[in-house]
């Protein structure tokens, strides 16, 4: 009987998060980008400075008319807004907010999280591929690319911190890490970090999404609640990678008074992580397709290699 | 030589910059712009002093001004001079959508009857209900603000020179004489 509850439970409170955190983090960007480029943002909605501004995107979104393409894959066109998003729910799961304050503790957590989270990347292939148009099938193969280049140096720099902890649990590599991994694992946090912004087509990395050059890549020909699930789940995204680098790189829920306000810790820093995403998007011009590339092969393999190595090094000595 | 790197940074120098400074967004329907003097918004009519000369028209560059009229007889105002005719405004729109703004029919007109009221909110669903007649003009006129006061070091204006030279003449000459100016 309590253990049911306590699954449900554990799960309600995952949804809420996977619901209510990207809307913040949207809202966030709306802001913060608007006043980096010396404007104000929204200031209507709600009423106060905006506040509501997404909730009226999706009232707006819900009313739009679903249209899919005649000439498209109609099975496979529905299906990939839904692929795109769910995998970044069920890896929400398995991240550790807290001691114990966690949807579901997997011992293989990392290889878990990592493991789903690519999946995601199929649902925009899928859309690309489906939506019988060139532009968005250039993009879905422009994410093929990225994907291709990035998934390596990501997952090279998020073994990192895994060696060193000598775990792939997200609850054990938070409970060994030490303050001065922040120096040591340096190097893996920016390659994790920048890969993971790749892999989640975020500026500047958004080339295959470019709407100067191919509309919007493979959401082209989607409308309605189906480029709202996009959109949700590209916001989605960066709050799983926020709260990924500050679980494998920033102590998690280590800090001052950690055993009252752990979970405040976690959520502060991946919200400072977020923020760091944010910031980019508006510092940054985007990066060409082949510096795309030669960014992910000539740059973040060789740091994340040599990383591993020294963590290699470090842990064995 | 800049560093390598340099141009990441400056980028999150200047966005930071930016986010930590206040915008300065006017928030236009909620504040109402404060404009400056003599603002150009909307051309201003008062019928009374329109003499029907047609020099706003002929002068305008967009030909956006439209003046009708017709020639009434007045009755002579004291026995056995002649009737004397005068011009009756029928029509006077201007086209503000072919309106550029340029202030040449208020500076060509002779009898002050144009003027430039500072309001701007008269924005329409339909381009022909920008035309404005002469009652819709004459309406504006309750929006033209008062001169603005001259500046400090300006020269004066040519009215009160004249009128002060007349006044000087006139105390200086010897009594009896009437002063030519």
């Amino acid at each position: 009987m309590a253990e049911w509850v306590e699954v449900v439970l554990r799960v309600l409170v995952v949804i809420a998060a996977f619901l209510v955190l990207p809307l913040l983090v949207g809202q966030t960007e709306h802001k913060a980008m608007a006043h980096m480029q010396s404007r104000v943002g929204p200031m209507y909605a709600g009423g106060f400075h905006g506040w509501a501004q997404l909730v009226a995107d999706g009232v707006k979104f819900a009313q739009k008319e679903d249209v899919v393409p005649a000439a498209a894959d109609r099975t496979v066109f529905k299906l990939a807004p839904a692929v795109a998003l769910l995998p970044y729910l069920v890896a929400f799961v398995a991240i550790p907010v807290g001691p114990g304050l966690v949807g579901q503790d997997l011992d293989l957590g990392l290889f878990f999280v990592l493991a789903v989270m690519s999946v995601g990347v199929l649902g925009s292939l899928m859309g690309g591929w489906a939506s019988a148009n060139k532009y968005s099938l250039l993009g879905g193969m422009r994410i093929a690319a990225q994907l291709m280049a990035y998934e390596l140096p990501f997952v090279l720099a998020a073994v990192s911190p895994a060696m060193a902890a000598g775990t792939l649990s997200l609850t054990g590599i938070v409970e060994a890490w030490q303050w001065w991994w922040l120096l040591w694992q340096l190097p893996a946090m920016v390659v994790f970090f920048v890969a993971g912004l790749a892999e989640l087509r975020r500026p500047p990395f958004d080339m295959p999404v470019a709407d100067s050059e191919i509309v919007f890549g493979p959401y082209t020909e989607y409308t309605g609640l189906r480029f709202a699930l996009f959109l949700l789940a590209e916001y989605a995204g960066i709050v799983l990678l926020s709260a990924l680098t500050a679980v494998l790189f920033l102590g998690g829920w280590q800090g001052p008074f950690e055993g009252a306000l752990g979970w405040l810790w976690t959520l502060v820093k991946t919200g400072v992580v977020a923020f760091v995403v944010i910031w980019a998007r508006v510092a940054y011009p985007r990066l060409r397709e082949d510096q795309l590339q030669s960014l992910a092969w000539k740059v973040l393999v060789p740091v994340a290699l040599a990383q591993l190595a020294l963590t290699t090094v470090v842990a064995v000595a | 030589m800049s560093s390598w790197g340099s141009g990441l940074l400056d980028g999150l120098r200047v966005t930071w910059r930016n986010l930590t400074r206040r915008s300065v967004t006017a928030q236009y329907p909620d504040a109402m712009p404060v404009l400056p003097p003599r603002s150009r918004g909307v051309i201003a009519l008062i019928e009374e002093n329109c003499t029907v000369c047609m020099l706003c028209a002929r002068e305008c560059p967009a030909w956006c001004i439209y003046i009708d009229s017709h020639k009434e007889v007045v009755p002579p105002v004291e026995e056995g001079a002649r009737e004397r005719s005068r011009n009756v405004l029928d029509q006077f729109d201007i086209d503000f959508s072919l309106c550029m703004y340029c202030s040449i029919c208020i500076e060509a007109c002779p009898f002050d009857a144009l003027h430039w009221s500072p309001e701007f909110e008269y924005a329409e669903y339909d381009i022909r209900d920008l035309t404005h007649d002469k009652d819709r003009l004459r309406d504006w006129m309750w929006t033209v603000p008062v001169p603005p006061a001259l500046d400090p070091a300006a020269e004066e204006p040519k009215e009160v020179v004249a009128a002060r030279k007349a006044a000087d003449v006139k105390d200086t000459a010897p009594p009896g004489q009437e002063p030519k100016a």
